[in-house]
């Protein structure tokens, strides 16, 4: 089992905190020592947005350990609206309606768990945005079943 | 219904500063168990359902990632910084861990921690207003400026049961506020409480248990009616008086048949009233009924809400709704926004779902 | 300045070694390219590995073969750089030997993949990315190729049978490799229909896990030395390591190679000669994606049009630059860690004119090329005869 080493990266996980670089302002996801852009060294923490678009995108059917219940499913490289790109599953997603370019937002859902007695991880993931409508009045009113 | 005396002397709960309702949030996952399937699996299609449909999470889904989405609905309409919330208060009965509060991971997520209180609330279906009961008297004692009261519920029904066509999941986010920042400004609060063993699930096991028929009269009626009834006599109100009234919602039948024993109209309960297209949301059920209306409700309108907790208890408010409701209704998705983003699942992948296979 | 030649070659063959363990399968590949380059302790054992630990529970490999195979006391070290290793350990025995520190080195790469299964082996090999920003989120190596060819063929308008020649072409020259997992044609109209591994890669396009050990002998030399049992010394006349991220999401171009592109230039400057001098290369197929983005970061291809070196025939054995020449990893099978070691067998045998049936004509300068998870290390050895 392991507890540290999730734990230890909750606040990415969970909020996608990052860093920006205070020389080039180039925003860093995942954290890193030196600016991938400038060589600076980097310590300023930066919440993403978590919206993106796909930019690509893989449907595992063969799926590693501890995942084998989910497959299968979708993962995704997800370019951030800030710039960098993140792997991270796609969820609440039919397989074959996933496509690139697709408008996604970060949720938090469970990752992993550890076997059957260690920590369930929970960390982010990317969905289509859940689509804003105006409010029409019969949406209001459902009658009953 | 006839109620002892010390019953109809309620002591209407009111914190000393008035507190209100800054932002609210829901959450409904995607997927839909059309209530047929049960039917066409259990009863070979005989027999009618108690709704259309229920909620069923998703694999990666549970009452905490369900809760921190409310909860971030509820700051983003609240439009505070969340490292003012000094609560974050989870009520459910399908948290994930038996030992591990889900409200921290909640907390964490929501970047409230660490100068928060952070507690799992506990009583079956009444397990959110409970916490948000409690969000009432830490703000309004002064203690707080914000607290979060959830009610989350990813609940299971034992297969072929009559609460599998139910047992659904959703529910809703508060944020607590001072009444001036409010939304809704919440005008009193009453709770009623007896030990009632209508519904229970002992430790250890995967479902829960039902005394069918006992769950009725003596256990909903007696604390929905026992509440509301006490309320409205304190608050000198009539059912004319609510915009809209929310009843726990078990089932469809359940809250219009309290509602009209107590004089309300369907039309006053049929916002609110999810669960024909959601299922029992168990802690959240009332609470995300709250959060549909909210999402229509007007400035000035009064609005009731009735929970009920098997075990058995029913808490009972009203709210006031304030000017400041229009514009936060927009600032996040509506309830019956997540009720229409809807994918339909079959029996087979509502199993597989809902960890229903056995896989070792 | 002292240069390095490999006098001695061997292998087992590529496939499921039920009966032999990890040591068993590097003494089976070292026991051959000694005799062959007639001798008996090396100064020193460099082994490439990738996955002992995760599958064997075994750790501390090189002290472990160099024991079972009579090199007790002998220098040993385990090189690791996922499936790149078997390119790395014969980098640190070249580095070595031009120390001056070091006459002669045995090189093995060595794997053994079959004691894992499934999931469990798919966890395995995913050990070569980034766990917490990739596996963590349920990405396989096969996945992450997915990313890559998806995108590919976003970019250059294609599909997936598009892809199908780099296959069909490590199909085809496995035929007449013994050594090789499968032998069997592959049609290129089948290419496509494959049960799909991680979309869009399937399993006519990825390469099989399987078991397999590679052994060299080096030795330093001024010059040729005398050949031993009438097996030409091969030189070794360019070397180049380079590094790129582990994670594919942190790279400036995901379609690049970009330690494709300075390993090679590395090799290339050393061994003083250019694209147009090799006569065949050695890639790493491990995806029909991995062919495709090598041949562009290598300077063979421009970038977006790899793909069609297969389609038009270049990459053939009489084409203009003859790839996986005994089947590459897809036909020959791809034992991780041991594949750039086989890599340099098959060059050798390329270049000492003893590749058979799939001889390339005149073949004096090849180049082989390992890559380690997806692209991240990335070893690059010019080899003359």
């Amino acid at each position: 089992m392991q507890v540290s080493r999730h734990w230890r990266l909750q606040q990415q996980r969970y909020a996608l905190v990052g860093q920006v670089c205070t020389d080039c302002e180039e925003k860093i996801f995942p954290p890193r020592g030196v600016c991938p852009n400038c060589a600076k060294e980097t310590d300023a923490q930066f919440e993403f947005s978590g919206r993106g678009k796909v930019y690509s995108f893989s449907t595992v059917y063969t799926a590693p350990a501890g995942f084998e219940g989910s497959a299968p499913y979708t993962i995704g490289l997800v370019q951030l609206e800030e710039g960098p790109l993140i792997t991270a599953q796609l969820t609440d997603i039919d397989n074959d309606h996933v496509e690139i370019g697709l408008d996604v937002e970060m949720v938090t859902r469970k990752l992993l768990q550890d076997g059957d007695r260690g920590v369930l991880v929970y960390g982010y993931k990317f969905r289509p945005v859940v689509p804003v409508w105006e409010l029409e009045p019969e949406d209001a009113l459902f009658a009953l079943a | 219904m006839a109620l002892p005396a010390e019953m109809t002397q309620p002591k209407i709960m009111k914190p000393a500063r008035d507190v209100g309702i800054a932002g609210y949030g829901a959450y409904v996952p995607r997927y839909r168990l059309p209530a047929v399937e049960v039917s066409r699996v259990w009863k070979e299609g005989t027999g009618g359902t108690p709704i259309k449909e229920k909620a069923v999470p998703g694999l990666d889904e549970d009452t905490a990632t369900m809760s921190v989405e409310a909860a971030r609905n509820a700051v983003t309409r609240a439009q505070i910084a969340p490292t003012e919330i000094r609560a974050v208060w989870v009520g459910s009965e399908s948290h994930p861990y038996a030992v591990k509060p889900t409200s921290t991971i909640v907390a964490e997520s929501i970047g409230a921690v660490p100068s928060t209180m952070g507690a799992d609330w506990q009583f079956a279906c009444k397990a959110g207003t409970e916490a948000f009961q409690a969000s009432m008297g830490l703000v309004g004692s002064g203690m707080a400026e914000y607290a979060m009261a959830i009610g989350m519920d990813t609940a299971q029904g034992k297969p072929g049961d009559a609460l599998e066509y139910t047992a659904g999941a959703g529910g809703a986010a508060y944020l607590i506020g001072p009444a001036e920042e409010s939304l809704a400004v919440i005008e009193g609060s009453y709770s009623f409480v007896t030990d009632t063993p209508d519904f229970w699930r002992r430790a250890n096991k995967p479902y829960p248990e039902h005394g069918s028929r006992f769950t009725g009269e003596p256990a909903y009626f007696k604390h929905v009616v026992g509440a509301t009834e006490a309320l409205m006599d304190a608050m000198g109100t009539t059912p004319s008086d609510y915009a809209h009234a929310i009843f726990h919602q078990p089932n469809a039948k359940f809250p219009m048949r309290v509602g009209k024993m107590m004089g309300f109209q369907a039309n006053q309960i049929e916002t609110g009233l999810l669960v024909p297209m959601i299922g029992n949301t168990y802690a959240g059920a009332a609470l995300i009924g709250l959060s549909a209306v909210l999402d229509v409700a007007k400035p000035g309108d009064l609005i009731l809400m009735t929970s009920f907790g098997s075990g058995a208890g029913s808490d009972c408010f009203q709210l006031r709704i304030t000017d400041k409701i229009e514009k936060r209704q927009k600032l996040a998705p509506t309830t019956q926004q997540y009720i229409k983003r809807r994918t339909e699942i079959d029996y087979a992948t509502y199993t597989r779902f809902r960890g229903k296979l056995v896989m070792k | 300045m002292t240069n390095v030649y490999i006098t001695g070659i061997g292998q087992t063959p590529v496939g499921e070694h039920w009966q032999t363990s990890l040591r068993e399968l590097a003494w089976n590949a070292i026991e051959p390219a000694l005799t062959e380059a007639n001798l008996r302790y090396p100064d020193a054992l460099y082994v490439g590995n990738m996955l002992s630990g995760a599958i064997s529970g075994q750790e501390h490999v090189g002290a472990l073969v160099a024991d079972y195979c009579g090199f007790r006391g002998v220098e040993a070290v385990t090189i690791k750089a996922g499936q790149a290793s078997g390119g790395l350990a014969l980098r640190q025995a070249y580095l070595a030997l031009k120390s001056g520190l070091v006459e002669t080195a045995v090189v093995v790469g060595v794997e053994k993949m079959t004691d894992r299964a499934g999931s469990e082996l798919v966890s395995a090999v995913a050990t070569g990315l980034d766990a917490d920003y990739e596996a963590a989120q349920g990405l396989t190596l096969t996945a992450a190729a997915g990313l890559m060819l998806q995108r590919y063929m976003y970019q250059n308008g294609l599909e997936l049978r598009d892809m199908a020649g780099f296959s069909v072409n490590a199909h085809a020259n496995a035929r007449n490799n013994p050594n090789a997992m499968f032998r069997n044609t592959l049609k290129a109209e089948k290419f496509p229909a494959a049960a799909m591994v991680a979309s869009p890669v399937n399993m006519f396009d990825t390469a099989p896990d399987a078991d397999g050990a590679a052994a060299l002998v080096l030795v330093a030399a001024d010059a040729p030395p005398a050949p031993q049992n009438g097996m030409i010394p091969i030189q070794i006349v360019g070397s180049g390591v380079a590094t790129d991220a582990v994670a594919l999401h942190d790279r400036k171009d995901v379609l690049a190679f970009e330690a494709v592109k300075a390993s090679t230039a590395t090799a290339l400057r050393h061994a003083k000669v250019s694209n147009r001098d090799i006569d065949l290369f050695e890639l790493h197929d491990s995806f029909t994606i991995f062919s495709a983005l090598a041949l562009e970061s290598a300077g063979f291809a421009e970038a977006g049009k790899g793909w069609q070196m297969a389609q038009n025939g270049d990459i053939a054995l009489d084409g203009a630059l003859p790839i996986c020449t005994l089947g590459g990893a897809k036909a020959r099978g791809n034992p991780a860690g041991a594949t750039g070691v086989y890599q340099a067998i098959e060059a050798v045998m390329q270049l000492r004119g003893a590749a058979g049936d799939n001889q390339i004509e005149n073949a004096k300068t090849a180049m082989i090329q390992c890559i380690g998870g997806t692209g991240a290390s990335v070893a690059t050895h010019i080899l003359a005869v």
